[in-house]
């Protein structure tokens, strides 16, 4: 089982931390990497015409969101009685630690709460589709894609293909 | 009182090795000022001959008294009542509190176990716990971590525990327990990461393993006798757990065992079902998948299966096998008969003869279920037994990565694991169900132990062209197959139901409403509202001459999570997203249950 693809963020966080680059805007597309989006910081993002058509990713993060997470954190991100909204949180999260957060868990227990986030990191259904999930629940945050799925949507490139079979080991 | 003293001197017999059935069950579920198992009896009817509330009294019912379980997930189950204490459980952590009913609830001993948090996120869809049973002087819980736990009734002393499962590979525990004979019977949950499940049989009064049974597997595995155990009146033959898999997938086949246990002791039979076969993409799993979605009957004594019947051969839409099997002895054409009637999740209702293992009825108990047209009834068929699936609504037919729209039921199924009751009077069982469908699309996914394994995503929506509301409550005639009448409700009732000699039923609501309707007629004759949702089961006792009705609030579970944010369908004008009710707009967590009494 292959992570390259995961790695390659782990590096990039490294050198960004490093770096100390800090950009205000988390949303908005510098551009576009073999039908992915990313913003001036290299963060990856959402990318939806005028019709309403959304990038590959974010309709990818639609269905690996609602087989991997939906059943804790509710339908399209919205959040249920078990566990928070993840549409904020993408939003409100800073992606690194978004990223480390599913990747290693978090534990809230005391007198009143009782969450546990599982650690998803030698998860292959979780970690090949972790940027494509983020996006997608940034999408949701946003308000740019209505609940629901999203009803047209860019092909999937041949690049992405290619990255989704070497993570997932096919 | 005096049933009472009997009673516990049949446990004391119990407990020296004289018992048949188990005889502290036997006589605690025949004395109606008690409820010492779940399901309120072996027969799983949830009827009490308890009728001092009555059809036309119940509208004056009012609040005894509360109590603060101090825990705030989804409250599932309910309290046991053992003569002047009352037993109530909670969600993780799993604590037990023995309460005393001469005190208004006082707290006569409280057991906390330590458990690992780490179960928590391997526990699907929340943290929920269906509740204690009372046998021999003891009361057992089956923890979120697998751990089962023998507790003296009076001081809360641990007097053994067990482990019956590893979380780290996805195996918890959501469920109550059976206790039969000389024996505990407990199952498992995990069928979404993966777990080859299994009902295992404990000495009830040591904790030591005597038998366990899977789901799937080799013959020696599932406890099945190729010549002996039948389906549907024929031999299973030989490896009949590994020749309906493809390869070694059956090692990670789930059949999970998560909900309810009923028992003949004349058959000396016990019955189950068997949850989902993993993972939700049917494309990664060709063949049968037996003995997933199974309605079994075994010995308590070994566990050996003596007949089986697959429901839903090769799953395409989580449609688990787990809910309740009630038992009942009606006459069908003239002859009683001994049945066994099932609600599935699938949404047909099945009424089958428990000894014989013989389906004599199946049928929807929901007009809006349309996956398949029919259950094959002709016994010439090479389909006997099997239900015909619409293409249109096959997940397996259409492909992975194509979206099936339009499937009825959703996975949450017509009626998912809160149970229903019995009324011997009207006999027609009452039936919390949902009125939801959904789209379903499987893709292909990886196995890692100890991490979901599911591979489908699915939204939910309420039945289109019908009421616009996410469940009704339903009256059903098990020996014709026909629903008597049916109150549609906002959202899928979720709570257990509860029927007694007063010709009166009750339900919980999602909204928190408990709810009192006319056996007979349906006709709603009282309703209360609760702190929080209801998904706990109602129950009754008597108390010094008097009755009392409770149930535990606590919104949560699939329901809470499922529900919460309310439903949006994907195929409506966009102008309908999220037209539907949110349930977080009726209700908030928290544990609490609710004593109901008529005015002194």
């Amino acid at each position: 089982m292959s992570f390259s693809f995961f790695r390659f963020g782990v590096a990039a966080a490294f050198l960004l931390a490093t770096l100390g680059a800090a950009h205000a805007d988390n949303i908005t597309v510098a551009y576009e990497d073999g039908g992915k989006y990313f913003t001036e910081d290299d963060i990856p993002t959402f990318q939806i015409d005028e019709d309403g058509t959304v990038d590959w990713p974010t309709y990818s993060g639609f269905r690996r969101y609602h087989s991997e997470c939906h059943v804790c954190h509710g339908p399209e991100g919205e959040g249920s009685s078990y566990a928070p909204a993840l549409k904020k949180s993408a939003i409100e999260m800073d992606y690194y630690a978004f990223v480390d957060v599913v990747v290693n868990g978090r534990k809230k227990v005391d007198a009143s709460h009782n969450s546990v986030m599982p650690a998803f990191g030698d998860n292959p259904n979780v970690m090949c589709y972790l940027n494509d999930i983020y996006v997608y629940l940034k999408a949701r945050g946003m308000d740019a894609v209505a609940r629901g799925r999203p009803r047209k949507k860019e092909p999937k490139s041949d690049q992405i293909r290619e990255e989704e079979n070497a993570c997932l080991g096919f | 009182m005096r049933k009472i003293l009997l009673g516990a001197a049949a446990a004391l017999l119990a407990s020296t090795g004289m018992s048949m059935a188990n005889d502290s069950v036997m006589s605690g579920t025949k004395n109606p000022n008690g409820w010492v198992i779940q399901t309120g009896d072996y027969a799983n009817t949830r009827h009490s001959t308890l009728s001092q509330i009555n059809r036309d009294n119940v509208g004056d019912l009012q609040v005894a008294w509360s109590f603060s379980t101090g825990v705030l997930r989804g409250h599932e189950g309910s309290p046991l009542v053992v003569g002047d204490t009352m037993y109530v459980h909670t969600p993780f952590p799993n604590i037990v509190y023995a309460l005393d009913l001469n005190n208004y609830g006082a707290i006569k001993w409280k057991y906390e176990p330590k458990q690992d948090p780490d179960v928590i996120p391997v526990m699907c869809c929340d943290t929920v716990n269906r509740g204690l049973a009372f046998a021999n002087g003891m009361v057992f819980l089956h923890q979120a971590d697998t751990t089962v736990v023998a507790l003296d009734a009076k001081s809360g002393q641990v007097r053994w525990s067990v482990v019956n499962g590893d979380p780290s590979k996805g195996e918890t525990n959501t469920a109550t327990v059976l206790p039969v004979k000389d024996k505990v019977i407990v199952g498992i949950s995990g069928g979404e990461f993966g777990v080859q499940s299994h009902v295992t049989a404990y000495n009830i009064e040591t904790g030591e393993r005597v038998w366990r049974a899977y789901s799937m597997g080799p013959d020696d595995q599932i406890l099945m006798d190729p010549k002996k155990t039948t389906h549907l009146g024929k031999p299973v033959g030989k490896d009949s757990g590994l020749n309906t898999w493809e390869g070694d997938q059956w090692k990670i086949g789930g059949g999970a065992t998560w909900g309810w246990y009923s028992y003949d002791p004349d058959a000396d039979l016990f019955y189950y079902g068997t949850g989902n076969p993993s993972t939700w993409n049917p494309a990664q799993r060709p063949g049968d998948n037996r003995w997933s979605m199974t309605i079994m009957a075994r010995d308590p004594d070994d566990g050996m299966a003596k007949w089986v019947y697959q429901m839903t051969p090769h799953d395409e839409w989580d449609y688990d096998g787990i809910n309740e099997m009630i038992l009942t002895d009606q006459e069908i054409d003239g002859k009683m008969r001994k049945l066994l009637t099932h609600f599935d999740r699938n949404g047909f209702g099945y009424t089958l003869d428990r000894i014989t293992g013989e389906l004599l009825v199946a049928e929807k108990y929901d007009p809006a279920v349309n996956w398949a047209t029919h259950v094959e009834m002709d016994k010439s068929s090479d389909q006997y037994g099997r239900p015909q699936v619409v293409s249109k609504y096959s997940t397996e037919q259409n492909g992975e990565d194509v979206n099936t729209t339009g499937v009825c039921p959703a996975a949450l199924g017509t009626k998912d694991q809160q149970p229903a009751a019995y009324s011997p009077r009207t006999e027609l069982f009452y039936v919390p169900t949902n009125h939801v469908c959904m789209d379903y699309e499987p893709f292909r996914v990886s196995y890692t132990a100890g991490q979901p394994y599911v591979g489908a995503t699915l939204s939910m929506y309420p039945a289109p062209n019908s009421h616009g509301g996410m469940g009704n409550f339903i009256a059903w005639d098990g020996k014709k197959g026909e629903i008597v009448w049916s109150i549609p409700e906002q959202f899928s009732v979720w709570s257990g139901a509860l029927s007694t000699d007063g010709d009166v039923v009750f339900y919980g609501t999602l909204e928190g409403f408990l709810k009192a309707v006319d056996a007979k007629t349906g006709e709603e004759l009282y309703k209360f509202k609760t702190p929080s949702g209801i998904i706990g089961n109602v129950m009754t006792y008597a108390h010094d001459g008097k009755q009392y009705v409770a149930v535990l609030s606590g919104v949560g579970g699939w329901a809470g999570i499922g529900l919460a944010a309310g439903l949006t369908n994907p195929n409506d004008g966009l102008g309908a997203v999220g037209g539907y009710a949110a349930l977080s707009n009726y209700t908030a967590l928290g544990g609490q249950l609710t004593v109901f009494k008529l005015p002194d």
